[in-house]
């Protein structure tokens, strides 16, 4: 190790730049031409959040607990029949608005996690960039689309089941 | 000799037109090929894609890019001089090319000071450069041409100490006779390589590239222009065509200045004579005047290849570290070798 000759650094520096040239030449970039051809973003990427309409009981703990106040809440109560014959009458909330702006959402992930009832979910989705600022404000069906590109949560690391619970 | 004799106003015309070419065609060859692509290969991206084939067709869409720009002047500037400027440094340019030699009979002008004349009008953009910041009224700029001036005289005089023992060795000033000499020379008695310059000038060529590195504030040298704290410095104020004619004028210098290099330490135009047998300037036959300008530009992109190569690699110089470097190493070496130069000279 300290027999070799020492290079001095500014010979290094000029190989390093060369090296990465040849290397560019001849293993190609390691950066991807955009529009043409696309990066896999990673399993948990922040993307875009995504609704599962059903879950939701429009309980309102996302939107309090939002640091940027950019989910926009509101719905009623209605009737459903009853789940055996000759009880009462269930009341069920119904979701009439769920709008996420995200021009002020500052992916923080706070709403996905304070959620009860797993209504709400990252996607690695990222290409929903818009001309006009007031169209970066989602609404629920817009964010139910994009449940389809949240994937399979990834399996647990061994260990990280609770302990005592089965 | 050419067949059809030319008359004179045509030979004024070729020549202009010959000027042009000879120094926007390097300048845009480099922008494209060393400071688009180089430089994205060398970070490992592969820089402009769609503007054209591999994005060769980018240099006109910066350029209509830069036309279209408003023409910003600050209220406080002084408008003519502020205006004259980028005039004044690339016109220097133009200048310069004036005296390099590209084959036995393709040149522009056979000056007798050549040598002489291109470092004098060479120093020329320095007063461009320093008026541009003066006149911009900002004190970004203001700072920037204080620096380049500063720089530029600094640098200014280790290259013209390293062409001095070129001068010493050629017995000559004129670029083409110079040339000439490298080519007809033989070294160690060996005729086969002719005796480029660069071989017993060694170190007058290191100095001469680290000058005009220094010229071209390119990076190790880039304290005038720092970007990335005078906001480029003596160019803060200027944009759109103005911008462009700097822009141009960087690049189309360090073409020509490389083109200066090869002809002083690399053999210019030519291939050694006894290749062929000829024994002079008039013996050579007719058709280097076609190789003789490829030889040329390839020469001068090698040398480019290696300033925007340096460029890429390095880091900023301190403004104090870059003074020192330059009186206390570069002027002190560049005077050993005229020393040395001379003794040799008069001892053979």
């Amino acid at each position: 190790m300290g027999l070799k000759p020492k290079v001095p650094g500014l010979v290094k520096g000029l190989g390093v730049t060369f090296n990465t040239m040849m290397k560019t030449f001849t293993e190609g970039a390691a950066t991807v031409q955009y529009p043409h051809e696309k990066e896999a973003p990673p399993v948990r990427a922040r993307g875009v959040i995504a609704l599962r309409e059903d879950n939701c009981t429009s309980c309102m703990l996302c939107a309090r607990s939002c640091p940027d106040w950019c989910i926009y809440i509101e719905g009623h109560k209605e009737l459903a029949p009853p789940r055996r014959a000759g009880g009462a009458p269930r009341k069920v909330n119904k979701l009439d608005r769920f709008d996420i702006d995200y021009a002020l959402c500052m992916y923080c992930g706070i709403c996905v996690e304070v959620c009860p009832f797993d209504a709400l979910f990252w996607s690695p989705e990222y290409e929903y960039s818009e001309p006009h600022i007031a169209d970066l404000l989602h609404d629920k069906t817009k964010l139910g689309e994009w449940m389809e590109t949240v994937p399979e949560a990834p399996e647990l690391e061994v260990g990280a089941d609770k302990k005592g619970k089965k | 000799m050419l067949a059809v004799t030319i008359p004179y106003w045509g030979q004024t015309l070729l020549r202009v037109l010959g000027g042009i070419v000879a120094v926007l065609l390097p300048a845009g060859a480099i922008v494209y090929l060393f400071l688009f692509k180089m430089m994205s290969f060398m970070q490992s991206r592969l820089g402009p894609m769609e503007a054209g084939p591999y994005g060769s067709m980018q240099l006109f869409a910066e350029v209509g890019k830069w036309l279209q720009k408003e023409d910003i002047m600050p209220a406080r500037a002084d408008k003519y001089i502020f205006r004259a400027a980028p005039l004044i440094v690339l016109v220097s340019t133009f200048l310069l090319v004036a005296v390099v030699p590209f084959g036995p009979d393709a040149y522009f002008t056979n000056f007798e000071v050549g040598v002489f004349y291109m470092l004098a009008v060479g120093s020329v953009s320095t007063l461009g450069i320093l008026v541009a910041g003066w006149a911009s009224a900002n004190k970004y700029s203001l700072l920037g041409g204080l620096r380049a001036a500063g720089q530029l005289i600094a640098y200014e005089l280790p290259m013209v100490l390293a062409v001095v023992g070129v001068i010493i060795q050629a017995g000559t000033m004129n670029l083409q006779a110079i040339v000439v000499k490298q080519n007809s020379d033989e070294i160690f008695g060996l005729d086969w390589i002719g005796n480029p310059y660069i071989l017993t000038q060694f170190i007058g060529f290191a100095v001469f590239m680290i000058a005009v590195q220094a010229e071209l504030t390119q990076t190790p040298f880039d304290m005038p222009i720092a970007e990335s704290e005078l906001v480029s410095g003596y160019m803060t104020e200027y944009s759109g065509f103005r911008f462009l004619m700097f822009f141009i004028a960087e690049f189309a210098t360090a073409g020509v200045f490389s083109l200066i290099a090869s002809a002083l330490f690399l053999g210019g135009w030519g291939v050694p004579f006894a290749w062929f047998g000829w024994d002079g300037v008039d013996e050579i036959s007719n058709w280097m005047n076609i190789v003789g300008p490829i030889i040329m530009i390839s020469k001068m992109m090698l040398l480019a290849f290696i300033i925007m190569w340096v460029r890429f690699s390095y880091p900023r110089f301190r403004e104090d570290q870059l003074q020192r470097f330059a009186w206390k190493v570069l002027i002190p070496v560049s005077l050993v070798n005229i020393m040395i130069t001379a003794i040799l000279k008069v001892a053979f």
